[in-house]
Parts: structure tokens; sequence; C-alpha cells
């Protein structure tokens, strides 16, 4: 039978939608797994935004890669609590996604002095410069925010902290 | 009334709210004066819409009648829904639409706030998701009307108009009857008065912030707990609604 860590696995083969380096195990949305026997395991799985249009997406993806591993019984509950966030994000995961050209979540979401519009300068991820602004809280997907380099000039995404 | 029929009600309630001021929001797509601000509300009606999703499926588990979160939204008609008649006011300029959406994110941000507290595990959930969505919206709108209210007397003039007009719908937000009787005894229905008294205050900081005046001994609107609505939610419902009521077995 397999092990929990076996499916661990399986699914970090799986790439997230929308930023395809990293995993989805690496996003943290996989909450629970329990292996019930040789063909059946419920997953517990949270979204990242509520209404976050990957998320169906995900779950068809875990679903045919479970199928081809021989599970024919899945099950997978969505689950809102706790509430996704981006401190789950490991630190190798981060270090792709700057690579990919997305600027990592910065600093805690215990941190909240950024409500009281204490913005920290978030580092480009080309030039690694500090010398940055925001455009919009609001970028291409929910999940990011638009900012521009003032040294090199290029706009980025930034992956938002929540 | 037992306290599932109260549930299912509440949770129809807080649903459709939800997923009418996405609507509304929607209508933007495209539209928004700028390629930022089209996006940042394509955004947060997005955010909106997924927190109605969550709610109508879970209603739908409630009611446990074979209905899908599909057919709440789809077949049901505007004597049926129970969204605050303020989600349903049309969009107008960008100072209303800025407007609305200041004061329902500013009302979310409190309601979710206490309903993260409720004894019933999914509400409590939704909330706890919500509120780390609204917090960004807030923030974004408050920020918008302060530059309309605190900007040139033209778009101050359209932010005032904008409060002046919506301020007869905010009393509503804070009704309570049966539904929330029954369900604040159980511990699972967020007591508006204390919502209420946060949001007064809030809303009286940021106009004061915004150079705007807040509208006094305004005649509140009612009815949305009842099904009743103004002209405008038929409307909404006919766009939204006629795809699927044309083909109602199309799967996408």
């Amino acid at each position: 039978m397999k092990t929990k860590e076996d499916i661990l696995l399986l699914l970090s083969e799986i790439p997230d939608p929308e930023i395809p380096v990293i995993s989805i195990i690496e996003l943290g949305v996989i909450r629970d797994i329990n292996i019930t026997d040789e063909v059946s395991l419920t997953l517990k799985i949270t979204p990242t935004y509520s209404g976050c249009p990957a998320m169906k997406q995900i779950e068809d993806d875990v679903r045919k890669k479970l199928t081809e591993n021989g599970f024919t019984n899945i099950s997978i509950n969505t689950i809102f609590s706790p509430p996704w966030t981006t401190d789950w994000i490991t630190a190798e995961a981060k270090e792709k996604l700057r690579i990919y050209g997305i600027a990592p979540p910065e600093h805690s979401t215990e941190d909240k002095s950024w409500l009281t519009g204490k913005t920290k300068n978030i580092a480009c991820p080309r030039c690694k410069s500090q010398n940055t602004k925001l455009i919009s809280q609001f970028g291409s997907t929910a999940c990011k925010a638009l900012h521009q380099c003032e040294d090199c000039l290029e706009p980025f995404d930034y992956f938002k902290c929540i | 009334m037992t306290t599932q029929e109260a549930l299912f009600n509440y949770t129809l309630r807080l649903g459709d709210t939800n997923l009418i001021l996405a609507q509304r929001l929607s209508e933007w797509t495209g539209h928004g004066p700028f390629l930022e601000e089209d996006l940042a509300l394509t955004n947060i009606a997005l955010d909106i819409t997924g927190a109605a999703k969550s709610l109508l499926e879970y209603a739908a588990t409630i009611e446990n009648k074979g209905r899908s979160a599909d057919d709440l939204a789809y077949f049901r008609n505007d004597r049926q829904f129970f969204n605050a008649q303020i989600t349903e006011q049309p969009n107008g300029d960008y100072a209303k639409t800025i407007a609305r959406q200041a004061i329902m994110d500013c009302f979310d941000y409190y309601f979710f706030t206490e309903l993260a507290k409720s004894k019933d595990e999914t509400l409590a959930g939704i909330a706890q998701k919500s509120i780390k969505e609204v917090t960004y919206h807030l923030r974004h709108t408050s920020s918008w009307l302060e530059r309309f209210g605190d900007g040139t007397e033209e778009s101050h003039n359209k932010a005032q108009t904008a409060i002046n007009q919506l301020w007869q719908y905010t009393g509503e937000l804070f009704e309570m009857n049966e539904v929330d009787e029954i369900l604040l005894k159980e511990g699972i229905a967020v007591d508006l008065n204390l919502v209420k008294a946060k949001w007064e205050k809030h809303m009286a900081d940021l106009l004061a912030k915004c150079t705007l005046t807040q509208p006094e001994n305004v005649f509140m609107q009612t009815g949305s707990r009842k099904g009743i609505h103004t002209e405008h939610l038929a409307f909404i419902l006919a766009e939204m609604q006629a795809l699927p009521r044309m083909y109602p077995d199309a799967k996408w």
C-alpha cells in the first residue's frame, strides 16, 4: 500500500496551472492526505483565493494523477479553515518564483504594518534593486500585485502576502 | 422556523449579497477607466464571486433538496433573492461604484471578522478566507474615495452625490429578523448591532478623511430580508440568468 510520502511525491509532480515553476505541494494547497486502502484515499484541499479559477484545474490534475497511479476511489474535500496563507510557500519555492520573474511574498502575514500604509520596497526579481514602486494592488491574477522597477524600468508581478 | 431553515435563509442572504455585488462589479470588466483599474475591479469581483459560490454551495447542502449552487443562482426569481438592496444599485459613474464598494467593503470587513467566530465551522471558514481578501478591497476603495473626495471640485461633487444617493440603503445592512434571532441563540449568526457600531465609526472617519459629508436624517429603505427589491434586481437577473434558463441542460 502506498504511504502518505508516496502520495506527496506523486502530487509534487503536478505544477500550479498558472505558475508552472512551482508544484501544488510547494504552493501549500494540499492540507491532508488520508489513505484508506490500496485504491481509496481522501484529500483535503484549500483554495488560495475564494474565486481562484485554477482550483478546478488543480482538482482535475490531482484526480488524473491519482487515477493513473491505481486509485479508483478518490474523494477531494475543499476546506476553508485554516485559510491559505503565503507563509506556507516554502523558501525553495519562493526562490523559484523569483527566478521565474515573480517577486515572492516578502514578509510574514503576521506583520500587519502594511495595512497602515507602511509598505516595504519589494526587490525587483530581475535586477534585485530595492528602488521599486507599486503600480496596482491587483495584477494579472488574484494572488498578484503589479510593481515596477525604477532602475531597470521593467514592470513585474509581486505575489502578495495574505 | 427550524434552525436548519434559518441557517439556509441566512446563508442564502449572504450568498445573494455577494453574488449580486459581484455581478454588478463584473459589468465594469473591459470598461474600467484605465487598465489597472479594470483589472482591480475584475479581481475584486472574482474574490466576491468566489465567496458567493462557497456560500451558495453551502446553502444548497443545508437545504438538502437536490438543488445545486447554480440552481439557486439561476433558477430563482427576484422575490426569492435576499441580497441587500445596495448591491443591486446601478454602477453609475466611477465615484458611485467606488462609494458603493467602499461601503460594502467596510461592512464586510467587520461582518466577516465577527462571522469568523461563528460556531458554524463552514461559515467561520468562509469568513476567515474572505477577511484576507476584503482587507485588500477596503484599502483599494478607501484610497480611491479619498482621491475623489479630496480631489477636484468635480470629483468631490460626484463622490458626495454618490454617498447621498446610496446612504438610504445602508440601514438595511444591519436589520435583524427571526432568522438572526434563532441563529444568534445558537452562536451561529453575527450580532449586527456590533457590526453597525464599528461600521459607523469607520465610515465617519473615512468620510472625514475624504472631506465628504455624512448624510443626516435619511429615510432608510427596507425590504430585502423579505425578498422585496428595487426595480434594478430583476434586470440584473434577466441578464445573468438568460443563458441557463434558455439552455437548462447546458454544461461548461
